[in-house]
């Protein structure tokens, strides 16, 4: 192998070479798939093949292109899955988009189209200003700060788009609507990863005991319990169970991995219950959410509706499911958005609602890999923080639509109609992109590795011998 | 950190597994629960996408579907409205389906329902697929002869061809007009649908096939039958008695309207048939003996159902009597009980030499092409030990002559139609109450007819109420077909 053998630049950028050839031809799996996919749509509609079909693949092909020689200009030793997945998923949710749009006579499609441009600028962007993920954590008490900002927002007068479907998210900025709290989880877990990297000797020292547990000292365990409360805020504030779930289960994690403790995870769940519990007694919406979980079918026509409809859309689709164009997304609430995912299930069935999942789940995957493989602690919590958020809010909104979990109106990530959810995730992306970059050019001595670290990959020992 | 990592990552692919299983349970277990259940429109939907096939009567549809503009695309609507109500019955996206349109669904759609559920890309061939026309064998003249005569009655008449099992007329006042019912609009659809499900005279019901009565004296062509079978003749002498002294009880049976049967000591089994003479048939019964009389009714179909497009009720007698019991049922009171339609039948196997034969209203079904796909020819009721041929034909034929009397000289003379040899049989049963009156009868071996009128008033007998609406119904049948 050249690179077990070459030092410096030339081995590193052959093996950059070759991870991006195998992204670029991924790249254009996805890509395919979505034009085919685009073409039986506009086909399902009349023998005409719409202008729309083409537009979409065209733009989608551009913007790949643009995306990976950003990516490999930037970011070539980065993982070269990552990209085709979140390419695969934003462009059948495209599809999809269409889909709805021509059930209810709308044209989101379109503009989602530009949002996915502009969410892929801002993913290279990323890349291109955070050429080192460790630069993130000088700030981040800014980034706590900006994701206590980002959450509030929406209540801000003036700037609040108000009360829309029963929760208060949205902002309005230049006449668009924009939810903050889709890059605030992203803020949140970059804090997160800082301060949880700098206090995890702390934190992992158990010295109090509490009934049959031992728990550190009570001074430090307020950030588990300002967290709890400030997932409570949110549920209860901007009505938000889902929001306020994914973001308090991506702090478990990211607290249970830095520590090495479980009791910090137990411990916040059981306020968590106890926080949910009071919820419950005080909040009308949350107990109208939970008696539609436990029993839909005898309120199908008023409150359960939007579930009810989303398993019959599933249940009708079956195995197969109807056929690109041949399902009814105009009887199931919110099908571009929280509910996309059944508008799949029902025209695609089962085996393309199992396709969607085995793609997230493939990102999840990766998403750990990249964070067992870190250069550093910061990098390790920040990717595996990221990860959990995007595998908590796949599974709570279709464990939400499929009745696992109480229905809460959250996005399914890349697939939903949504610029603020698809920037924040094409972000989240960038990130991980940039860890997994530095991990390996790390494993080969591009960057100097940190003391302690263990090194990632057997072919990389020569080179750090030779330098 | 790693350990922790691969903890975390196992939760939430446990997670994703949850999720999966949920899928499955969803997409494979439920999944007909879920496309069924009443408030999934889907695929109801895909069902009005169709163009159903029209229900035929003569040249005449009596149902058809028009297009529309709306989710539901195909509008039903029945020309024939009250006339054929309980035939076509309704198709009502609330309702459900009735009547033909729900018996004959498949082919009125086109294809089974099971493919239109299971939908592999079966929406780009049933995007413009229409289904199947069905031709009846109503005979349009003989139906709405039955409605006019049955009028401001409640009541039923079931004509059969006793040649070929057709059904000629099947018409049960009142009836309803399935219109209203199949529009597409819910809260008219309510509002028809309301009056219709409280009116006491209970519109929805169809008395020709789905009620049963007491047959009165139309059963003694059963007894007789039985009688025959075991050795008597027409000219079998009985005593005439103005009681028969029924074994192993004090209740008596008499006569209608008191009195002997006859003018000598004794009657003829022709003349009692004849005059309708119960207390011949009674002693019939009980010398026959409950086997006998029990074996004979369900060789014509009794305790049965009839094979038949729409269900019909079973025509019921005990399976086993003691003597007072048999007395009584001999002359069709206590527990027997009939449908009009098996009451037809009964007449219609007698017109047609002793062989049972089964009902059958749809006469053909065509593709939207007109191609010919089906057609319903002569269908024997064979089934398990019952043999079509109910009695031999030697049986058969005295019986049909003795109904030729009854309409000649008997009760039945208000049956009578000019130059056309009529037989029939009357019946009035008294089940306390006004009186359930019947006549049962045929015109040659072309029309065998059944007319039911349950609620006839206080002094009505078969012969004054039943016999003209049997006689318009038949005459009708002739002049049509």
């Amino acid at each position: 192998m050249s690179a077990a053998t070459g030092t410096g630049r030339g081995a590193e950028r052959r093996s950059g070479n070759k991870l991006r050839s195998t992204e670029a031809r991924l790249l254009a799996f996805a890509v395919v798939i979505t034009v085919f996919a685009s073409m039986l749509l506009g086909w399902s509609q009349g023998p005409e093949l719409p202008p729309s079909a083409i537009v979409t693949g065209v733009a989608l092909t551009v913007i790949a292109i643009v995306a990976h020689l950003v990516v490999r200009a930037v970011a070539p030793d980065a993982d070269p899955t990552l990209l085709p997945l979140a390419f695969l998923l934003n462009g059948l949710g495209l599809v999809f988009v269409r889909r709805v749009d021509l059930a209810a006579g709308s044209d989101l499609a379109t503009t989602q189209t530009i949002w996915t441009a502009v969410s892929v600028a801002a993913m290279c962007g990323v890349l291109v200003v955070v050429p080192a993920v460790r630069q993130l954590s000088r700030y981040q008490y800014t980034f706590g700060l900006v994701t206590l900002v980002l959450l509030v927002l929406p209540l801000v007068p003036g700037l609040t788009a108000g009360v829309i479907n029963g929760a208060q998210l949205w902002i309005d900025v230049f006449g668009m609507r924009f939810q903050p709290g889709e890059l605030a989880k992203i803020t949140m877990v970059v804090f997160l990863a800082g301060y949880l990297e700098r206090k995890r000797a702390l934190l992992s020292v158990a010295n109090q005991r509490l009934g049959p547990l031992l728990i550190p000292a009570p001074r430090h365990l307020a950030p588990v319990l300002l967290a709890t409360f400030a997932a409570l805020v949110v549920m209860a504030g901007l009505r938000d169970l889902g929001s306020a779930l994914l973001l308090f289960g991506a702090f478990l994690a990211v607290l249970y991995v830095a520590t090495g403790r479980l009791a910090y995870p137990l411990l916040g769940l059981v306020a968590f219950a106890i926080g949910s519990t009071i919820a419950y007694q005080l909040f009308g919406h949350v107990r109208v959410r939970v008696s539609i979980w436990l029993d839909p079918w005898s309120q199908v026509t008023d409150a359960g509706y939007q579930l009810a409809q989303s398993l019959f859309a599933l249940g009708t689709g079956g195995l197969t499911g109807t056929g690109l164009g041949g399902g009814r997304p105009q009887d199931v609430p919110f099908s571009s958005t929280d509910a996309i995912f059944v508008v799949v299930g029902e025209e695609l069935g089962l085996l393309g609602a199992t396709a969607l999942l085995v793609a997230f789940l493939l990102l999840v995957v990766r998403g750990y890999k990249i964070s067992l493989t870190a250069r550093d602690e910061f990098g390790t919590l920040l990717a595996l923080g990221l990860t959990v958020t995007i595998a908590l809010q796949t599974f709570v909104i279709i464990g939400g639509l499929t009745r696992v979990v109480p229905l809460t109106g959250i996005t399914l990530p890349f697939v939903s109609y949504g610029g603020s959810s698809l920037l924040g995730n094409y972000v989240l992306i960038a990130l991980l992109l940039r860890i997994s970059d530095e991990s390996r050019g790390s494993a080969r001595g591009r960057v100097l590795d940190r003391a302690g670290r263990r090194v990632g990959s057997r072919r990389a020992a020569p080179a750090e011998v030779g330098r | 950190m790693t350990k922790q990592i691969g903890r975390v990552a196992t939760f939430t692919l446990l997670l994703f597994g949850v999720l999966f299983v949920n899928l499955n349970l969803i997409a494979l277990v439920q999944a007909d629960d879920l496309a069924n259940h009443p408030a999934n429109r889907r695929l109801l939907i895909r069902e009005y996408q169709i163009e159903r096939g029209a229900i035929v009567v003569g040249e005449e549809a009596i149902a058809r579907s028009l297009e529309t503009e709306g989710d539901l695309r195909y509008l039903r609507e029945y020309p024939g409205g009250e006339l054929y109500g309980h035939l076509t019955g309704y198709y009502s996206f609330i309702l459900g389906r009735s009547g033909l349109e729900a018996a004959m669904n498949e082919d009125l759609i086109g294809q089974p329902l099971e493919v239109l559920a299971q939908n592999l890309g079966d929406l780009l061939f049933t995007r413009d697929r229409a289904g199947n026309t069905i031709e009846l064998s109503i005979v349009p003249e003989a139906q709405q002869a039955a409605a006019d005569a049955l009028e401001g009655r409640i009541g039923a008449v079931v004509a059969l061809d006793p040649r070929s099992g057709a059904v000629l007329a099947s018409y049960a006042n009142p009836s309803f007009d399935p219109g209203p019912l199949s529009t597409h609009d819910a809260a008219a659809i309510r509002e028809a649908w309301e009056p219709l499900r409280d009116d006491p005279e209970r519109p929805l019901v169809n008395r020709a096939i789905a009620e049963t009565y007491p047959p009165g004296s139309t059963f003694k062509l059963v007894t007789a039958a039985a009688g025959l079978e075991n050795g008597l003749s027409p000219e079998t002498a009985f005593p005439d008695e103005g009681t028969y002294d029924v074994p192993q009880t004090a209740s008596d049976i008499g006569n209608f309207g008191g009195g002997d049967c006859a003018d000598g000591d004794t009657v003829s089994l022709a003349d009692a048939m004849r005059v309708s003479c119960n207390t011949v048939f009674a002693r019939l019964g009980v010398e026959l003996g409950d086997e006998e009389l029990i074996g004979m009714a369900e060789r014509f179909g009794f305790n049965r159902q009839p094979p038949y497009e729409l269900t019909v009720a079973r025509s019921a007698i005990p399976k086993s009597m003691d003597p007072p019991s048999t007395a009584q049922s001999a002359i069709g009171q206590r527990d027997v009980r009939a449908t009009p339609m098996q009451m037809a039948l009964v007449a219609a196997a007698l017109a047609n030499g002793g062989q049972l034969l089964q009902p059958h209203v749809v006469a053909a079904v065509r593709d939207p092409s007109g191609r010919l796909l089906r057609e319903t020819g002569t269908r024997t009721w064979n089934e398990g030990r019952f043999d079509s041929q109910v009695v031999d034909e030697t049986v058969a034929d005295q019986l049909r002559d003795m109904m030729i009397d009854v309409v000649e000289d008997g009760t039945g003379t208000r049956a009578q139609i000019d130059g056309v040899t009529v037989g029939g049989k009357t019946g009035t049963a008294q089940t306390g109450g006004a009186p359930t009156v019947w006549f049962v009868g045929f015109a040659e071996d072309e029309v065998a007819v059944a007319v039911v009128l349950p609620q006839a008033g206080d002094d009505a007998t078969g012969g004054q109420v039943a016999a003209p609406i049997a006689r318009a119904v038949m005459q009708a049948a002739l002049d049509g077909s």
